[in-house]
């Protein structure tokens, strides 16, 4: 009888306990949820094109100039550039908020690396602008969808000299020309890792300049760089996740996040493939691990991506008050120890670094860039880019960034962030004279510019998203649950075990602890002490 | 001078077996839960939360069988706190003991502990076990707050909670197993834990108030 009491009662305590249990969602077999559900939503690539470009009559016309190219693409997609002149790849301004101030490169935003386009009249800014021969009139589509690399610019160049001839050899050799052009033409897709490489991995005017999660690495990377990309592992190109609505590429455009809720594909089939969760799901881990726990308040790049510039160095510091130095009167480089320069006249002081650790930060996806037209407060070091959110904000998480540091003009009288032009015969990188180059920067900008600069310490986020590592190198628990300079050492207002210590328990604690201690130890000692004098007294007493 | 001492059966054996393995999940516990405070790696952050969170739940299932064990059998009664001979209770250990003295309440089947004993041990089971075993379960249930509508709760003041809970076992453990010293030997509690078998003066006559109420009443010293 009592033992089947006694069961039942166990029966009645478990079932208690598995009632006060989170419930975690049924995991397959032992892989876990966020894997299986990625794997699902991520069928192996197969050809399901139908239509070959280079079969299209279009395409074997003779072109003279990419206009020409761009109107046999329009031809048959007649939407797209319709569609392309709306996004932020072609107009490199981000939706205008009523302010005065334009937003995005080809605006009033500013950044601390080459600071300013000066509203695209910076002629090197073009180069990646998806215009034909850096203009802006009409598109080339071949930027994002060739697949050939092929110089149109010259190409078309030549083919003009060479076939206006009357000789029949270079009329030959026009030909050969017209059928590279025609040929890279016809070599179209959807834009692969180098296409978007093109400029997303040199940003800042060199390879891994800016984001230290996006370099020429990410090209071919292994596994190791990138699970995902990895050409030995799910061999993603950028827009796998980055993917495409009417030509708008899913991605965080300045203060609008990438993504404004957290859908996966299992809620929303059409939601874009921009966040983790889109395929991992919001509860990735096997059922009842504790990374699950996480995921309300820390982003999944807080684990994965343990260090960035894995492979290749990232700026991470650049000082452009030491430009304009000479060595025996001309312009000189410094190279370091990375292979990439620590000095440069025309740009300053740098300093790269390889195998960065993240700074962590609450961030609900938008990014506040200050412009031209901000006012700051020179005492101390300028947020030109900072990340939005905070603890107390329910869309914000806790996020890895790359921050990068430097120093950039600014206007003493007006307190204003400078846009020196840099390119160009009238150009800083030319004349090496701030003066000239911060009035003629400012002046297209159609801004003023007192006369008098400085140069300011400034600092810009990069949110580190790409270069996600294999499980086995994720960030362990006690990077971050350590009182010991871990991870999350600077963020304050939530209590984290292993972190942090509540002292008015902990010091209490401790001396009731040591107190016993000693308590018991007197207590034995006197013991001891009594015993023995007792011993001696009955020793006495008994003969 | 030492008077006669004779043995009774005074732990049966879900008692011992309880007492036992209930000490080894607070020690388990205490050395996981410290290292996941930060003091030291023993396991590893990681294990230590996985063995901790394990150990808790099954402690928590064990403890809820002891309680039904405790009502079933009325051997809650041996709890019941009073302040008879309490205070000559705490003055043989603050005192007598020293002197060779015999202890004022020596142990027997139905009155297995003196009023000190009652009190400190009715506090753990009925306070300090409980409050860890909450402070625990909210602890580790941190991320259904919300859903739960546990919102107004702090996880700073369950840790504190939690963590006080976590000093005053210490504390008890090293008073505890210092007082297992205190009998006939060194050993001799320790050994009628283990086998169930105490060892007490002879002819100890026990007052009825001392007894676990309720129970018959029996001819003392059998
Ligand atoms: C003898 C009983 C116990 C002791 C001595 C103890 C001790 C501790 C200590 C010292 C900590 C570190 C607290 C901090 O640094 O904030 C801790 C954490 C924790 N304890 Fe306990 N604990 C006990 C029982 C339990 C029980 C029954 C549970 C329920 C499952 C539990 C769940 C937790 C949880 C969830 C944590 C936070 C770390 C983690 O997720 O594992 N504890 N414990």
């Amino acid at each position: 009888m009592r033992r089947l009491c006694l069961l039942a009662l166990s029966v009645c305590a478990c079932s208690l306990i598995s009632f006060i249990m989170p419930c975690p969602p049924a995991a397959g077999e032992d892989e876990a949820v966020g894997r299986s559900m990625a794997h699902q939503a991520t069928k192996s690539v197969r050809n399901w094109s139908t239509s070959d470009h280079s079969k299209h009559k279009a395409l074997h016309q003779a072109f003279e100039s990419g206009a020409q190219v761009t109107s046999a693409c329009l031809s048959c997609h007649s939407e797209a550039f319709d569609q392309f002149k709306e996004t932020i790849h072609w107009k490199w301004l981000a939706p205008q908020d009523g302010s005065g101030k334009k937003y995005g490169k080809a605006g009033d935003s500013v950044n601390n690396f080459c600071i300013s386009s000066n509203y695209l009249n910076d002629k090197k800014c073009l180069s990646c602008h998806p215009g034909w021969e850096g203009k802006k009139d009409t598109v080339n589509c071949l930027s994002c969808h060739g697949q050939q690399d092929y110089n149109f610019t010259e190409g078309f160049e030549d083919y003009a000299a060479f076939s206006r001839s009357k000789d029949q050899e270079e009329l030959e050799i026009a030909a050969d020309i017209q059928k590279d052009i025609q040929n890279a033409v016809q070599r179209v897709a959807r834009p692969g890792r180098k296409n978007c490489g093109k400029c997303h991995f040199y940003g800042g005017g060199g390879d891994g300049v800016k984001h230290g999660d996006l370099d020429s690495s990410l090209t071919a990377p292994n596994k190791s760089l990138d699970v995902h990309m990895g050409v030995d592992s799910q061999d993603f190109a950028c827009t796998r996740c980055h993917t495409t609505v009417n030509h708008h590429v899913a991605g965080r455009i300045y203060t609008i996040p990438a993504a404004t809720d957290r859908k996966s594909l299992i809620d929303n089939d059409l939601t874009s493939k921009i966040t983790c969760e889109s395929c991992h799901t919001a509860t990735p881990h096997k059922a009842g691990q504790k990374p699950n726990d996480h995921t309300d308040k820390v982003a999944c790049q807080s684990c994965h991506i343990p260090t960035f510039a894995r492979v290749n160095p990232t700026k991470m510091y650049w000082d452009w008050s030491q430009a304009g130095k000479l060595k025996d009167g001309k312009p000189y480089d410094v190279i370091g120890p990375l292979g990439k320069e620590t000095y440069m006249t025309i740009k300053g002081e740098m300093v790269w670094e390889k195998n960065v650790k993240p700074q962590y930060a609450w961030f609900n996806g938008s990014i506040k860039t200050l412009t031209t037209k901000d006012i700051i407060d020179p005492s101390q070091p300028v947020p030109v880019g900072r990340q939005m959110g905070d603890i107390h904000d329910p869309n914000a998480r806790i996020f890895p960034f790359k921050i990068h540091r430097g120093k950039q003009p600014y206007d003493k009288v007006r307190n204003t962030i400078l846009a020196p032009l840099l390119s160009g015969d009238d150009g800083f990188w030319n004349t090496l004279d701030w003066n000239s180059a911060l009035k003629k920067g400012m002046a297209h900008m159609d801004q003023p510019f007192s006369g008098e600069f400085g140069f300011i310490e400034s600092t810009y986020v990069y949110p580190i998203t790409h270069m996600v590592a294999p499980g086995e190198n994720v960030v362990k628990c006690v990077e971050c649950h350590t009182g010991k300079n871990g991870r999350l050492a600077n963020l304050s207002g939530f209590y984290m075990p292993g972190r942090d210590r509540f002292k008015p328990v902990d010091i209490p604690g401790w001396a009731l602890v040591i107190g016993s201690l000693l308590g018991v130890l007197l207590h034995g000692a006197g013991r001891l002490i009594s015993n023995s004098s007792k011993k001696e007294e009955e020793t006495i007493d008994e003969p | 001078m030492n008077p006669k001492t004779t043995k009774i059966y005074l732990y049966t054996r879900y008692e011992r077996f309880w007492h036992w393995l209930q000490m080894a999940l607070i020690v388990l516990l205490l050395a996981t839960g410290l290292e996941i405070h930060g003091l030291y790696s023993l396991f590893g952050f990681e294990p230590s939360v996985e063995i901790h969170n394990f150990t808790g739940i099954g402690w928590l299932m064990a403890f809820a069988v002891f309680v039904f064990w405790l009502f079933t059998t009325g051997e809650w009664r041996q709890y019941i706190p009073t302040t008879r001979k309490m205070l000559e209770v705490i003055k043989y250990y603050a005192h007598g003991i020293f002197l060779g003295q015999p202890h004022p309440y020596p142990k027997r089947k139905l009155a297995k502990h003196n009023p000190l004993q009652r009190l400190t041990y009715l506090s753990l089971a009925a306070f300090l076990l409980p409050v860890q075993m909450a402070t625990g379960i909210l602890y580790w249930t941190y991320n259904s707050w919300t859903s739960r509508g546990f919102d107004f709760l702090s996880l700073q003041v369950i840790a504190a909670i939690h963590m006080a809970g976590a000093f005053a076992l210490i504390s008890f453990l090293i008073i505890h197993v210092y007082m297992t010293t205190t009998g006939h030997s060194l050993f001799a509690h320790i050994k009628s834990m283990i086998t169930g078998w105490e060892e007490i003066d002879e002819g100890v006559k026990i007052e009825d108030w001392e007894r676990a109420r309720g129970k018959p009443t029996q001819p003392s010293g059998t």
